[in-house]
Parts: structure tokens; sequence; C-alpha cells
């Protein structure tokens, strides 16, 4: 018996202490000492984290008063030592006392505040524009000067976030390609969204701004030091709203042309793309690339959707014998229901989607098996007569 | 008037029905305020059951337990259920068990209105819940329900969300049209306005906030239908609508709702505070005038939930500055409980503990609100935990504690038994400990940058999490010895005398306990 009892208490203060060392021994990146808002990057973000730790302070000092009164009574006046309560319980001069000295404290706070608030409504226009746009569940980017424009996904693996393999150190907060901007140079954001409300939050700049569809809201930054900054979508925009990183990497201005040349010339090869002579096989490969970013989150990988919210693609009638109406879909989204408009992809990218779609999945041996081209849309993006 | 009390007399001798149909039918504010607080207690439970989900999933980094989608539901109907079916039928309970006998009023005024008022609202939490069975699964999109997410991308369910909406909103207009006909006509003689106890001034004020902004909820919703079955584009973008109307209209709603929420619990607080401290309670008008310009207040600084909308400099001005000002009467409260107690003659039975640790952390959760009124500070809180953290500060050892610390005070008076005083202070420990534990952190959580309604996070947020998901669990646990020690005080216990506190005053003290089935037949006599 006594044995037994040894045994299960042995076995409690393993699992209680190895359940203490996960928690101390900084297992992954966990970091202890995140407690407090970052000083951040800019002017602007260094003067609001100023002004949280002067209100932080006040309220400090209010509380160690308050509570320190309070505690004081507690202790000084329990019926023990204090058998006969006294019947103090008026007093105008307490009562204007405390209602004027908050009053003080709190124009006190409101002078800095407003200020600061004010030098972040300056909206003049930036050296450099651009132009964000949320997605459910991704960040366009489109810069105004120079006609650049591409999509930010979140990078991180799947077989990560289901805990498959270990996760690494910049997990949920990493990007296939990073917005990039120019170091000491004005940069403002014209911040809308397309579908739902999301919000476009970088910590280090001390911008959060709302991306509303039908508003444009505004935000700028100057940033000096070169590095990444990352950020997250900080308003709840459907099931993959923890999935839908910012990232911002500033560079100095000759690295920041080269990135710009670079993009240009991109963009052009993939108008060519658009002439060339295209195979299923080519097209259904390239598609399911554009699928796993653009498509997958709402119909899944198996093309099977989600019951009742998404539908199917798989064994969908339109998927497999209507190649009009598909394109359509693909180009004008549907009223009323969660499918939006990707008229944002280029040509290739669009007719390569429609192709894995009706070729994946057993839509092909089921249905017509028709592949669509990038003269398809093209056809499709002329006026009609 | 004495018509209506004579022929009460005559129904004196029947007492309660029996059996279920007692419950069903009956028009007696002592069953009612009953039926209300077991119901808030039943949501409780299940709302706190949808938060251990939550709270399970966020214990590490990575998707363990439930999918983002279904995560999301449970956020949304934890909040939706804790505050509709868990804290205001919790103080509309407590308004029907306490507001007649306080005011030395045989019944509420309109009884059968009473009895409907409660009735639909087991319905509405039916059709609410019911909604996770559907195809879809149950509304996705929050507590605050932003437009377009809860209407052109919502789930089939949103129908019969919108519905449940309309219900409770039905029940909670009857029942503040109820409280506000009883405490103007049915007072005994000598009762003045000012002569109200605090807990009647502090439900009087939140009856009027109810039907000032229960309707433009229904408004809200009601938008919402037409947008969605009827082709309308109040919120829709793309046909002319706009999404941040919504938001407004909405909050116009939401932040009164808060006080709703809260209000209440300073009446409860300060009777509690005076009958432990054994002093009267210090500056009583001040207090009623407080509560009033809370009220007055809740109406004009909405958009603070809005900083980050993108208005125009000026609207972000008022309403900081606006939202600022509510700390002035927030704080003559604190300092009249503080002061009260100074000089005062405590002891601290259950009631007490509850009570001092609601002025403690409902003080704390009010300092994070003065911080998250400064628009620059708030653009980097805004929708993180650090949100979270406040607003789960001032409900949970704000509003919750003082239903408990209500459930303590009144419980003898209700079921003529003391409660087991040394599991009451168990139960507080325990409750006290470990919800600081889960919501302490949560500050720091959000000021590192982790936004809310996140079901994964990156992994510098993993510790404090953790020990929140620590904490949670043990405040759950810490509910089933509250429901234990209540059945058990039903049951049986030590007998409690009429006066039950030493030190308590008021209407409610001078009868029998447990309070007989109709009190106050004839108005008693008041100096």
């Amino acid at each position: 018996m006594l044995q037994i009892l040894k045994r299960s208490i042995n076995k409690l203060i393993i699992t209680t202490s190895a359940f203490f060392v996960a928690i101390f021994s900084n297992n992954l990146n966990a970091d202890w000492f995140a407690l407090n808002m970052t000083r951040g990057s800019t002017a602007v973000s260094e003067e609001v984290f100023e002004l949280h730790m002067l209100i932080f302070w006040i309220c400090v000092v209010i509380g160690v008063i308050v509570f320190g009164v309070m505690f004081y009574s507690m202790w000084r006046f329990t019926k023990k030592k204090n058998p006969e309560p006294s019947d103090f319980h008026e007093s105008t001069k307490l009562e204007i006392a405390w209602t004027v000295v908050p009053f003080l404290i709190l124009i006190f706070m409101a002078i800095p505040a407003s200020q600061t608030l004010i030098k972040i409504y300056d909206d003049e226009e930036g050296d450099i524009n651009i132009h964000v746009t949320g997605y459910q569940w991704k960040w366009q980017y489109e810069y105004l000067e120079d006609d650049i424009s591409f999509f930010s996904n979140l990078s991180t693996d799947l077989d990560e976030i289901y805990n498959l393999v270990p996760k690494g150190e910049f997990y949920l907060q990493e990007v296939d390609e990073p917005v990039v901007i120019p170091a000491g140079k004005r940069v403002r954001f014209l911040i809308t969204a397309n579908d739902v409300i999301h919000s476009w939050w970088v910590p280090d700049f001390a911008i959060k701004q709302d991306a509303i569809p039908g508003f444009v809201n505004t935000a700028w930054t100057v940033v000096d030091k070169p590095g990444i900054y990352r950020g997250k979508c900080t308003e709840l925009c459907g099931k993959n709203h923890g999935f839908m990183p910012v990232v911002v990497k500033v560079v100095e201005q000759d690295e920041y042309d080269s990135w710009v040349n670079a993009k240009k010339e991109e963009a052009y090869k993939l108008a060519e793309l658009t002439e060339k002579d295209w195979t299923a096989e080519e097209l259904s490969a390239r598609g399911e690339g554009v699928y796993q970013v653009n498509c997958v989150a709402c119909h899944q990988v198996n093309g099977q959707g989600i019951p009742g919210i998404f539908p199917a693609l798989a064994g969908s009638d339109i998927v497999m014998n209507d190649k009009e109406r598909n394109i359509e879909i693909l180009m004008e989204g549907v009223q009323g229901a969660a499918m939006n408009s990707f008229d944002y992809l280029s040509e290739v990218e669009l007719a390569a989607v429609i192709t894995y779609t009706r070729q994946a999945w057993g839509n092909a041996e089921n249905g017509d098996g028709e592949i669509v081209l990038p003269k398809d849309i093209v056809d499709y993006k002329k006026p009609k007569i | 008037m004495s018509a209506v009390i004579e022929n009460h007399h005559d129904e004196h001798h029947h007492g309660p029905a029996k059996g279920l149909t007692r419950w069903l039918y009956t028009t007696n504010h002592k069953d009612i305020g009953t039926l209300y607080l077991w119901f808030s207690f039943a949501m409780f439970l299940i709302g706190g059951a949808m938060a251990m989900v939550i709270r399970a999933e966020l214990f590490e980094p990575g998707m363990q337990i439930v999918e983002p989608e279904f995560y999301n539901q449970m956020i949304t109907l934890h909040g939706l259920i804790m505050i509709f079916g868990g804290v205001m039928p919790a103080f509309v309970g407590l308004a029907n068990w306490l507001v007649p006998m306080m005011i030395g009023a045989p019944d509420m005024a309109l009884p059968r209105m009473n009895n409907l008022s409660f009735w639909i609202l087991p319905f509405a939490f039916f059709v609410l819940l019911s909604s996770l069975f559907m195809e879809g699964g149950a509304p996705n999109f929050g507590w605050t329900f932003y437009a377009p997410l809860s209407t052109t991308y919502a789930p089939p369910s949103v129908t019969f969300f919108i519905f449940s909406v309309h219900i409770m909103g039905a029940s909670s207009i009857m029942g503040a049209i109820n409280v506000i006909v009883t405490i103007m006509n049915m007072r005994a003689p000598g009762i003045t306005l000012m002569k109200m106890p605090l807990f009647v001034w502090s439900w009087l004020i939140t009856a009027y906030l109810l039907i000032a902004v229960m309707p433009v909820l229904a408004g809200a919703v009601t938008m919402m239908l037409m947008d969605i079955h009827f082709g309308t584009s109040f919120f829709n973008a793309a046909g002319g609508g706009d999404p941040v109307l919504f938001q407004h209209i909405f909050w116009f709603f939401g932040h009164p709702e808060v006080y709703i929420m809260i209000l209440p619990a300073f009446g409860i607080v300060s009777h509690i505070i005076e009958t432990f401290a054994r002093k009267p309670l210090f500056g009583y008008t001040s207090m009623v005038w407080a509560m009033l310009s809370i009220a007055i207040l809740s109406f004009v600084v909405w958009a603070h939930h809005m900083f980050t909308v993108g208005m125009p400099l000026a609207a972000e001005l008022f309403f900081m500055w606006a939202t600022m000002l509510i700390a002035v009467p927030t704080g003559v409260k604190v300092f009249n409980w503080v002061t009260t107690m100074f000089k005062g003659s405590i002891t601290y039975e259950t009631p007490m503990l509850f009570a001092c640790a609601f002025v403690v952390l409902f003080t704390i959760g009010g300092f994070s609100g003065l911080m998250l009124a400064i628009v620059p500070a708030d653009f980097q809180y805004h929708d993180t935990y650090f949100v979270v953290a406040h607003f789960h500060y001032v409900l949970v050892p704000g509003a919750i504690f003082s239903i408990m610390a209500a459930v303590y005070y009144w419980i003898p008076k209700w079921t003529g038994n003391m409660y087991d005083e040394r599991l009451g202070q168990l139960h507080f420990w325990l409750s006290f400990i470990s919800v600081n534990v889960t919501f302490f952190p949560q500050h720091f959580i959000g000021l590192a940058g982790m936004p809310r309604r996140y079901p994964d996070y990156a992994l510098q947020f993993a510790d404090w999490n953790m020990v929140s998901t620590v904490g949670a669990f043990l405040f759950g646990v810490s509910q089933i010895l509250f429901l234990f020690i209540v059945l058990k005080t039903v049951i049986g216990g030590k007998k409690a005398t009429d006066q039950v506190w030493e030190g308590a005053r008021g209407l409610e003290w001078t009868v029998a306990s447990p309070a007989p089935y109709h009190t106050f037949s004839t108005p008693p006599k008041v100096d």
C-alpha cells in the first residue's frame, strides 16, 4: 500500500516538474519577457510608446494611493481592532476634491494625447504611395507611382500549423512576398478591402488602420532603419483571420530601386507568357500553385469545399461542363456570396487555375474536360459589342 | 392601490402551486427571480464550457483541438451567451427578487408580463444554440457581428441568430419596463427617490438604458436581415451602403450595454460594503449622481470602440475626451466605497470578500479602460489581448463577482439557510486567484502584440497563453464548487435569522427568512 502511494506521489512530482520545466525552459522561441508595448522604429511609434508609459505610470500612482488607503482601512478597521464604527458618511469637501483632482489629471493626460494624435493625422502625400487591399485572407500591395502590384500570402507551412513538423522562428509571421519600402522616405499607405473588413497593423510603425470595403483610409510612416518589420490583421475577417500576417521590408534607396526594376521585369515576362502555346498539363501544373494560394482556404485541397458555406468544385456541373460560366464566376464573383471576383489575377494565372479545377479530382473524366487558355480570358476582357 | 392590496390578501393562503406549473405559470416575483437566476447560471456554465474550448486551443501554438472555423463559432457564442444569457438575466433575476422587497411593494407591477419576459428567453437561446448543428455551423463573426462578415459572408444560420437577438431584446425591454413601472409607482409611502436603496437606483437607471438601446440593436439586426434576404444594401459598399454605419449603430447600443452590465453591480457592492463595514454608505447622493452621469455619458462615447475605422480628427478628439471624462464619476464611486470602509468595523464574510475584490479588480479594469481611451495608444491596443484583458476584468471580477457576492449576501434571505462559510471562502479564494492568473497575463500578451480572436499565434506569446489557460481551467472548476455551495444551501444548513447580517440595512431584512411567498401585502411604515 505504502509502495503504491509512494510511487504515485513520485509520478505526480515527475509530471508536475515536467510541466514546469516545459514552461520555464524557454521552449521554442517563446519569450517570458515580452511584457510591454514595443517602442517601435519610427518617431511616431516612439511618441506613442512614451504616451503609453506616461498614462501607465499615472494609473500606477493613482492605484497605489487608492489601494493603499483601501488596504490600510481593511487592515486597520476590522471589527476586532475597531469595534465601534464611526458615522462618518458625508463630506462635501472630500466629494469636491475627488471630482476636481481627477479632472485636472485627465486634462494633463489629454494634452499630450491630443498633440500626438494631431501629428499622426497629418495627411500629406507620401514620396511613395502604396495601395493596400485586404482580401480573405491575404494582402495586396499596389505601388501607385511604379505600377507594381502583387499579393502577400502567409508562407508558414500547414504542417507547422498542425504540429506535424517543428515550428520555425517566424511561425505565422512570414509571407511569400513582403511589401518593400525605402528607408528614410515618407511612405503613405492607402488602405481598403475587397470583401470584409480587415485591419492592417504594424506595431513597429504604430500604424493600425481598418481596411474597409468602399472606403480608403490613409496612414503614413517614415522608417529610418532598414530591416524586416512584422505585423498582423487585427479585425476578425473569417476563418483565416489569424493567418494573414503583414511583413514590411525596409531597404536602402538603391536596393529599393533595383527591387522596383526587377518587379517590372517580372511583370513583363508574365505578359509574354500570355502569348505562349499552353498544354493542358502545363496549365494544370501552374494552376495547382495558384489554387493553393487563392482558393484552397475555402474550396479545400480536395475541392470538396465546406458544406453549407463554400460549395464543392469537385463534381460541380459548372466546373465540369460550363466553361463560359466558369470563367464568368472567376471574373465577376457571385453576388451575395463569399465568392469574389478574381479579375486581379493575371490572364495566365486565371487560365491555369480554371484549367486545374477542370482537370483535377476526376472532373476531366466526368465532364467535358475542356481547358481554358490565357487567350480565352483576354477575349472575355474585351468589351462586348 | 389599496383595492389591489386587499385582493392579494385573499390569495395569501394559497402559497405556491405544486409541480412544474408553479414555474410555468408563476407571476410571483420571487419565483421569477429564481428562474432567471438558475437560467443565467446554466448559461454561465455553457458559455464557460465554450471558454474552456477557446483556452484549450490557445494552450500552445498550432491548431490542436478545433479548426479555425469552429473556433470562431466558439468566440461568437461565448460572447453572446455570457452577455445576453449570463450577466443580464442574472441582474434581472436579482432585480425581481430584491426590488419589490427593497421598496416595500407586494410584487412587480406587471406580473404576467414578468412571466412572459422570462419564458421567451429559453427559446431565444435554444434557437441560438441550435445553430451549432445547422449546415454551415453557428454564427462565426464575433459577438460584435460586424457587417459585411455577418451579412454577405455569414453562414445561413445568421437568420436564426437575428431572430434570437430579437427575442432577447424583447425580453430585456419587457423586463426594463416592469422595473421602471414598479419603482415609479409601488414604493412604500415615505420612500422618496433619494431614499431608495442604491440597488434600486442602479436598476432604475439600467432599465432606462435598456429601453433606450435595445431597440437600436433590434434595428441593427433588422437591417442585417434586410440586407441578407430582401436585397437592401444598408451595409454593403457595393450597393452604395456603408459598413461603418453598422459599427456606429452597433456601438450606440453596445456602449450603454456595457454599463447595463455594471450599474447593478455598483448597487450590489454598495449594499455589501456598508453592511460589512457596519457604517452608512459614504456619499449616497454623490453615488446616485455618479451613476446618472455615467449613464448619460454612455450615450456620447460609442465611437471609442472604433478609433481605427478612419474617423476625422475632430471625431477622434471628441470621443477621446468624452471617454476620459467617464473616469471622473467612476472614480467618485471607488473613492466613496473606500471611504465607507475607512473607520468602519469590518468583517470579511464571503460577500464582503467578493465585494472588496470587485473594487480592486474593477478599478484595474477601469485603469486599462482609461489607457484605451487615449487614441494614439489605442492604435496599438485596439483589437489585441489588452482589450480582452480589459473587458474581462470589468466583466468577470466586475459584474460576475458582484453577482456571486449578491448570491452569498441574499441567499440566507431567499432560502432561510446560511451558506457554508468555509466553502464560500474557499470558492472566493479559488476564483480570485484563478481569475487573475487567467486575465492578468492577457495584458502582457496584448501589449506584446497578439490580436484577439486568433485561433493560433506566433511563438513569442506561448508562455503567457499557457499560464492563462491554466488559470481559466482552475476558474472553471471553481464554479462547480459554487454550484455545490448553492445547492447545499437550498437543501439545508444553519437557519438564518431575519436580520441575517449584523450591519444590514433595508426593508428586505425586516421580513422573515426565508422570505414568505408574498411580502408587504400592506406597505410597511418608513420614516
